[in-house]
């Protein structure tokens, strides 16, 4: 029997290597922008019509902003209006999916919405054009004067299905909005939708305000700012404008931060002349002492799971990245690089730490492995700091400043976005200057 | 014991007839060789631009006769000041010499041959007929089919794709495969994400069927990564259809395995 067993094992082995199949490994594609069609959304006729709203206009405005967030990325690239063959109205019943394919699009965005009883309904499809099938539907029902964040919402979900990661369009971005010449700056807090629409500002501007950060886990802003030249650290609730004060510092408070909860934050202040790394636990508003060193700890970041505290230390003798247990014990070096490292943050995906470098007089913004291994600088220039990670771990938003006036004796700061593979560098439209931005998390989740 | 050695014989031939059946190159001699080298020529025949049948073989018959000639010119300037004075007066000679430098010259004509000619010694050189005749075959059928212009001749496929596509076409198809497909930079480059796709061709490259090997992963909760690098495989494919698929040898690439793999585009 066992001979039977293993004839027949030859056989088959022999078998199969006659009839080898052929096998082609594809390790490599192109990183070509996806060709995507986005339709004007159909508006039903028997929508109402708004007094601060041209309803009838609706369908377009949402399909630019979606076309708009898409160009952003640099992954996709939307199709021009004018070579669409179908018209929204019958597109988004079931699309001609040959017409589509023969303006070289791979995936179409259909979809109709309607104004009744002051709501706003609007749904989307997602066709894969090269399959000839429907990859999402969705529909959303919202009051009319949110449809900028509708199209952002329906941008976050195109973005996931086809990239597989999270989108970040329905997010905000808070900053500080600077005005006046250098030595008589004002500076107010202001935030803004990631693509620079909607702008509000969230103080008047009397007292210099300082480094907002975003709650990772939701709406709540933590910033510093000067009262009878004192720092404090405030909380902001940015949905129901409540302002609280969380403390007063030392003089040199730097960078208050949340921890991955919200239920701390992280900063550093001179205590007895020396800064070091301190938390303070916004329940029983308790301050722990982090680190303990005789050199300057600052710019403390937590690790998205909580674990692990990257921060800037001189304590080699120049500023460098560390990273420690969140207790403040196991501290290790990361950075060993030529030039100053500072304004460590670490991503949302927990993968990369973005950092600011300082080099020659230039300024890089760049990223590195947690181990501070596989350093890749992203962008240089005259001066730029203060990099923020989009929700995703995709995008950084940080702040430059360029030399203006036709002396070059002017200066102007603004924020800008670049993605992790140091391609896309873009500016964000802000109404003034600005500095210090901070991402939000997704306000949809 | 008798019956075991029954069951045995029984197998035995079996197995020499199914081996012999499947695995028909083995009876063959091993020797396949030129062939090879013959449709390395034909693929350089099909980049460049050599002229028609007729005027390949006329260039090819000129150079084997004109070898010693072409020899002489080649020879140190010394020499030819010599036969300068001769020259001078009526170069009926020079005339004709300069005509076949000039054909050997130019690199749209016959680049290979005159390349063979010089790196190959004379005896070598007799193959020019065969290489003649594989050229004559292309370039008919090219000439009669633009459109074909990968055509083999039958001889060349028989040896070339007894064990799958050659290295030239696997890389070609590659090569396709790399411009249609759009890596969805958002995965993760940590993950085991390896999709494999098998596919079943017509024979103009165009697919019959298409299917995702760990088809049920796509639908299993957690795999949101996987089913996005399957469906962005499928597109890819469909995108670049028809598939650089060589002429003939249909039974042996029409069913093919694909193996996408974007560890190394995500690594960065």
């Amino acid at each position: 029997m066992k001979k039977l067993i293993f004839l027949l094992f030859i056989y088959l082995n022999s078998f199969s290597l006659s009839n080898a199949l052929i096998k082609v490994d594809i390790t490599r594609g192109n990183l070509d922008p996806l060709p995507i069609a986005v339709s004007p959304l159909h508006v039903e006729k028997s929508s109402e019509n708004l007094e601060k709203l041209d309803t009838k206009k609706l369908g377009v405005n949402i399909s630019a902003i979606i076309e708009k967030n898409f160009k952003s990325t640099g992954l996709f690239n939307p199709l021009k209006k004018e070579a669409f063959v179908q018209k929204p109205d019958i597109a988004h019943l079931k699309p001609r999916f040959e017409d589509w394919r023969l303006i070289k699009a791979q995936a179409l965005v259909t979809g109709k919405l309607s104004v009744k009883n002051n709501k706003l309904k609007v749904e989307f499809r997602l066709w894969d054009l090269t399959a000839s099938k429907e990859m999402i539907a969705l529909s959303f029902t919202t009051t009319p004067s949110n449809w900028r964040r509708v199209a952002h919402i329906i941008s976050d979900k195109i973005y996931e299905r086809l990239t597989g990661e999270a989108g970040y369009f329905d997010t905000r971005i808070i900053y500080v909005a600077e005005s006046g010449p250098k030595n008589q700056r004002v500076k107010k807090l202001a935030i803004m939708d990631q693509d620079g629409a909607k702008t509000k500002y969230l103080t008047l501007g009397n007292e210099l305000v300082l480094t907002p950060r975003f709650n990772p886990s939701n709406q709540m802003v933590t910033y510093l700012s000067y009262f009878r030249n004192l720092p404090r650290v405030y909380l902001l609730d940015i949905e129901t404008g409540k302002q609280e004060v969380v403390g007063n510092f030392p003089g040199m408070t730097f960078a208050p931060r949340f921890s991955p909860d919200g239920k701390k934050i992280i900063m550093s202040f001179a205590k007895d002349g020396n800064s070091d790394i301190f938390t303070m636990d916004l329940e029983t508003r308790v301050v722990e002492r982090i680190t303990e060193h005789s050199s300057i700890d600052t710019s403390p970041s937590y690790s998205p799971d909580g674990k692990y505290i990257c921060f800037n230390s001189d304590r080699s003798g120049l500023q460098q990245i560390y990273v420690m247990k969140s207790d403040g014990t196991n501290v290790k070096r990361i950075t060993f690089g030529n030039g100053i490292y500072g304004t460590p943050v670490w991503s949302p995906r927990g993968d990369l730490i973005a950092f600011t470098k300082v080099r020659k007089g230039r300024f890089y913004i760049g990223v590195m492995r947690s181990d501070g291994s596989g350093e890749r600088l992203l962008t240089e220039n005259f001066y730029q700091e203060a990099p923020s990670w989009s929700p995703n771990g995709r995008v950084l938003v940080f702040y430059r400043e360029t030399k203006s006036g036709a002396q070059g004796k002017g200066f102007s700061a603004k924020l800008w976005s670049i993605d992790i593979t140091g391609y896309n560098e873009r500016k964000i439209k802000t109404e003034t200057d600005a500095s210090d931005p901070s991402w939000s998390s997704l306000l949809s989740k | 014991m008798t019956k075991s050695l029954f069951y045995s014989i029984i197998f035995h031939t079996m197995m020499i007839f199914l081996t012999a059946l499947s695995l028909p190159f083995m009876t063959r001699e091993p020797i396949s060789l030129p062939p090879i080298v013959s449709v390395e020529l034909i693929q350089i025949t099909d980049k460049t631009n050599i002229p028609f049948a007729p005027k390949a073989r006329k260039i090819i018959d000129k150079v084997k006769e004109e070898e010693k000639r072409v020899v002489s010119e080649q020879a140190p300037p010394s020499a030819k000041a010599k036969e300068k004075p001769d020259r001078i007066p009526l170069p009926n000679d020079k005339k004709e010499k300069k005509e076949i430098i000039k054909k050997k010259q130019n690199p749209e004509e016959i680049k290979p041959q005159i390349r063979q000619s010089s790196e190959f010694e004379k005896e070598e050189l007799i193959n020019t007929n065969e290489i003649a005749a594989l050229i004559d075959k292309a370039k008919e059928e090219r000439a009669l089919k633009e459109l074909e212009n990968k055509k083999l001749t039958q001889s060349n496929v028989k040896n070339n794709f007894a064990t799958g596509l050659s290295l030239s076409e696997e890389d070609a198809l590659r090569a396709q495969i790399f411009g249609c497909w759009s890596v969805p930079l958002g995965l993760p480059y940590d993950k085991d994400l390896l999709v494999r796709l098998k596919l079943e061709l017509k024979k103009d490259g165009t697919i019959l069927k298409s299917e995702i090997v760990d088809h049920q992963r796509m639908n299993m909760p957690g795999q949101k990564f996987y089913k996005i690098l399957a469906e962005s495989a499928l597109r890819a494919v469909r995108l670049c259809q028809p598939l650089k698929v060589p002429p003939t040898g249909y039974e042996k690439w029409k069913n093919i395995q694909l193996n996408f793999d974007p560890t190394e585009m995500l690594k960065g």
